[in-house]
């Protein structure tokens, strides 16, 4: 991954040096741009969908976005505020941001501090069902100090405070547009929500919701030269597979998004050397949860709960780790996800300085190892029937994901491995809108859990993996009580997990902070409650002809769009 | 004839509003989320707060009268409001608000409604008119090489489905031949001839595409529906009096041939407006069945009831045409 990145770093640096001198505003013509999936809206606030974030990427802007590496770039602020530069407080307690001078709108007026104050309440506002409204947990205040400087205070010290109005999912929104938008008003506003405002490279045009998108280049950009495009046709619909040919075989269109499909088919496409595809990978990781209570169906409502005591065999770490030392996770990638996955052997991949080494040893399969991990722990086929057995209880599972057909080959695949390991597994898959659905009432939600294996991906926005971390507390276990609510899937419940969580929250350097998380990780992994399979990245193709891109997975992957320009012929 | 339309209206309103309550228990029973989609970063009490605030937390029946008052009072209201600029008070009438845009159904049914109607519609009246000589053709020369040909092609049509021809097509002119695009621009606007041709173009394998099944299939009625006829004693007679065979033919044989053919294509007419799912998602044509399935998948209840309440009412209405149609064609019939 670090050596694709200097190749395409320098691959970018040597494409871009000969355009830039003569760069100007809006002379390369129009982009086009396609997301298989089209926009609902363009108020990221309102849907909260990744496609939704994207595409209003173009117009809205935020404090601060991330690169491609995860490092902090300053967008509408002036710089990056840190305990350092005095932007942060010293004890943690708030932030203060300084925004550039003479930001304007694309309507001509200026961005005040007012601006992020507004879109503050509006997020908060406790009718208004705000998509994003976790970027603003903790925030007791926000207030406009002066016309440029907005100090965000925190009801306690936060570590990491780069969380309201920093990246794609939490920009500033122009607060005389959205002025009579508050609470319940909120999606009346058709023509806003369609149309925003903002300070970004491009400005709406016209908005057909779920179809297409047009923008101009913004009049008003603060850099005079940017953005190199006139015009951005931003078009949805289809499939993923018909959004990687119309770029990388019949050139219609410069870039596509989520290219998510069979790995040897894009190859395929690529190699007629009209496009190319590029991945970047953020903190995505396909895993599967070990359910730690008891899921016996006979147990009726109280299964998969506290009252339904431990699970009868997938406590055991021991488990655990041979059916991860059975799995072959480079050929799951090399079956499912080609250049969108790596094999991995933690909860917790990235960014780089969280990322664990301790567990390393899953990569390779070994299937004797797991055999004779579980001989030695006398854990034997004792009738005969290929499936061993757990103090008399036969090591079958009932094993659950989304339905998805990277998803039921990875099934097939895991199946087969854990057979020749005697446990014997019943696939099972559900509608993805049930699955991740949270319906309380529904037996099939990943919630519930009612099954002893579940597969799926999770991930969490931004760099900063203390929120992310904190799911596996005891409290977070989903029960009846809380209507299922809570992150920690498989019911993973440590006094000392719970206590580096703790310390976590109130520690400050990032060396400490990398330091509790790897730990974290790796008492979830030692437990086997967890078994990690694919980091997976985001798969997109961009058009030949098309330069600048520099695709980010810890935020809109079209955070640079500025900077693209055409590559001369 | 008259009474009986009048009655056929009139019986139209129950069924309606006994369709309306069963397709709302139906979507609203059926176990989706509208926040299933969003990514799994947005925590369990924001997305409680996103169903709040869709109004979710209501009772069904409250939701049911709301709809039923919000489709059948205020957008009326709304439509006469805009037509005439009346002041009818708009305050406080709320819409039927899409929850996947927030934003009114209705106004964006009329925006797919035009992409819906140019390829969907084209495709209808390209498909009968190729399928109607077939078919009278392939009858008059029963089992002849042009017969067994036009069986062939039909059957081709009728069992290949439009996510495989269309991506054939797409194969063959968009990516090998380049002569089309495989997108569908919605955005473009017909001014001049060349901007018109553009159209064509793109226009040309989604209509290929969904004109090919709808051929085969009244081709096929075309074809049965000839030879039920050719075979009467009229048409005996008609020969015998030394009448030519394009007056047998086309007169006398046709007309009567019509009639079952001509129900099909008026029941058909409700399908045109429900869009092509597939095709048109295929040729990324978004009209109204791609938002259909989108809405579906996003389980954005109201903009499903709205579309399939839509389509109810269309079938409803065509199946009182094609009746109506019987008794203009066919003497025989007669309703009072």
């Amino acid at each position: 991954m670090k050596f694709r990145h200097l190749v395409l770093g320098a691959m970018a640096a040597f494409a871009f040096a000969p355009t830039t001198a003569m760069a100007e505003r809006g002379t390369d013509g129009q982009l086009n741009i396609i997301y298989w999936q089209a926009p609902s809206t363009l108020n990221p606030y309102l849907s909260g969908g990744t496609k939704e974030v994207e595409a209003a990427s173009l117009v809205l802007e935020s404090m601060a976005r991330f690169d491609e590496t995860g490092a902090l770039v300053p967008f509408m602020a002036a710089d990056i505020p840190t305990v350092e530069n005095g932007g942060v407080a010293e004890d943690l307690t708030s932030i203060t941001w300084t925004l550039r001078e003479g930001l304007m709108w694309s309507d001509g007026t200026p961005v005040t501090a007012n601006d992020a104050v507004f879109t503050w309440q509006y997020c908060t506002h406790p009718e208004g069902g705000c998509a994003q409204a976790s970027y603003f947990d903790g925030v007791d205040s926000v207030e406009a100090v002066d016309d440029r400087t907005v100090r965000v205070n925190f009801t306690e010290a936060k570590p990491f405070p780069y969380t309201a109005f920093v990246g794609a999912e939490s920009p500033i929104i122009q607060a005389a547009q959205f002025a009579d938008c508050l609470g319940a008003a909120a999606p009346e506003c058709t023509e806003a929500n369609f149309g925003p405002i903002g300070t970004g490279p491009f400005a709406v045009e016209e908005f057909r919701p779920n179809d297409v998108i047009v923008f101009a280049a913004n009049e008003n950009y603060r850099n005079p030269d940017q953005p190199a495009f006139s015009r951005v046709v931003f078009k949805g619909g289809g499939d993923a597979a018909s959004a990687a040919r119309s770029v990388l075989e019949t050139g219609e269109f410069d870039y596509a998004w989520n290219l998510q499909i069979d790995p040897t088919l894009l190859a395929e496409m690529e190699a007629n050397g009209i496009g190319t595809v590029v991945t970047a990978f953020g903190t995505s990781v396909e895993r599967l949860h070990l359910n730690q209570f008891n899921p016996d169906p006979a147990l009726g409502d109280i299964r998969s709960t506290a009252e339904a005591g431990p699970h009868p065999f997938l406590t055991d770490p021991i488990v655990g780790q041979a059916l991860s030392m059975a799995i072959d996770r480079s050929l799951l990638v090399e079956v499912g996800y080609g250049a969108g996955g790596q094999p991995t052997c933690n909860v917790l991949p990235a960014p780089e300085l969280y990322a664990s080494t301790a567990n390393d040893d899953c990569l390779v399969q070994d299937i004797d190892g797991a055999n004779a991990l579980l001989d030695e722990a006398g854990i034997v086929d004792t009738d005969g029937d290929g499936i061993r057995e757990y103090n008399g209880i036969p090591m079958r599972v009932l094993y659950q994901t989304s339905t998805n057909a990277v998803r039921q080959d990875t099934q097939a695949l895991v199946k087969q491995w854990w057979s020749e390991i005697g446990v014997d597994a019943e696939l099972r898959n559900i509608d993805a809108s049930v699955f991740f659905g949270g319906d309380p009432a529904s037996p099939d939600t990943f919630q519930k859990f009612y099954a002893d294996i579940e597969m799926y991906t999770n991930n969490f926005s931004g760099v900063d993996p203390e929120a992310y971390m904190a799911n596996w507390r005891c409290s977070d276990i989903p029960s009846p009580e809380s209507q299922w609510q809570g992150a920690n899937i498989q019911r993973f419940c440590s006094e000392d997990y719970d206590a580096l969580v703790t310390e976590m929250s109130r520690t400050a350097p990032l060396e400490e902070r990398g330091r509790l998380a790897r730990e974290m990780n790796d008492m979830l992994m030692q437990s086997y409650s967890i078994i990690p399979l694919i980091h997976r990245g985001g798969v997109s193709a961009h058009a030949n002809s098309l330069g600048g891109v520099r695709m980010s997975d810890w935020d809109s992957e079209l955070w640079n769009i500025a900077e693209w320009y055409r590559i001369a012929e | 004839m008259l009474t009986f339309t009048i009655r056929r209206l009139l019986m139209a309103i129950p069924t309606l509003l006994f369709i309306s309550l069963i397709i709302f228990l139906i979507l609203d029973l059926a176990p989706s989320d509208p926040t299933a989609s969003l990514p799994l970063t947005i925590p369990p009490d924001v997305r409680a707060d996103i169903r709040a605030s869709l109004g979710l937390d209501e009772p069904i029946h409250i939701r049911f009268l709301l709809w039923l008052n919000q489709f059948f009072v205020n957008e009326p209201l709304n439509l006469l409001q805009h037509w005439t600029g009346w002041d009818l008070g708009g305050e406080g009438r709320t819409r039927v608000i899409s929850w996947q845009t927030r934003s009114p159904v209705v106004d964006i049914i009329a925006q797919r409604m035009p992409q819906t109607l140019w390829v969907v519609g084209t495709s209808y009246i390209v498909g009968i008119l190729i399928a109607l000589p077939i078919g009278i053709y392939s009858a008059y020369r029963q089992y002849s090489i042009f017969d067994q040909a036009g069986t062939f092609v039909t059957m081709v049509g009728f069992s290949v489905p439009p996510f495989f021809s269309g991506v054939l097509v797409i194969v063959i002119f968009a990516v090998n031949l380049g002569w089309f695009p495989s997108v569908y621009d919605t955005t473009h606007v017909v001014v001049d001839w060349p901007s018109f041709v553009i159209q064509l173009k793109q226009m040309i394998l989604p209509v290929m595409v969904l004109a090919l099944q709808i051929t085969s299939q009244i081709s096929r009625f075309m074809r049965a529906s000839m030879l039920d006829n050719l075979n009467q004693d009229y048409v005996r007679t008609a020969r015998a009096k030394g009448l030519t065979e394009t007056v047998v033919v086309m007169v006398h044989v046709l007309r009567n041939s019509m009639i079952p053919v001509v129900t099909v294509i008026a029941l058909g007419v409700p399908q045109v407006f429900g869009g092509a799912i597939i095709t048109e998602q295929v040729f990324k044509v978004n009209g109204l069945g791609h938002l259909l399935i989108g809405a579906i998948q996003g389980g954005d209840i109201p903009t499903v009831q709205t579309l399939t309440f839509i389509f109810a009412v269309l079938i409803v209405l065509f199946n009182l045409v094609a009746d109506v149609l019987y008794g203009i064609l066919d003497p025989r019939i007669r309703y009072d």
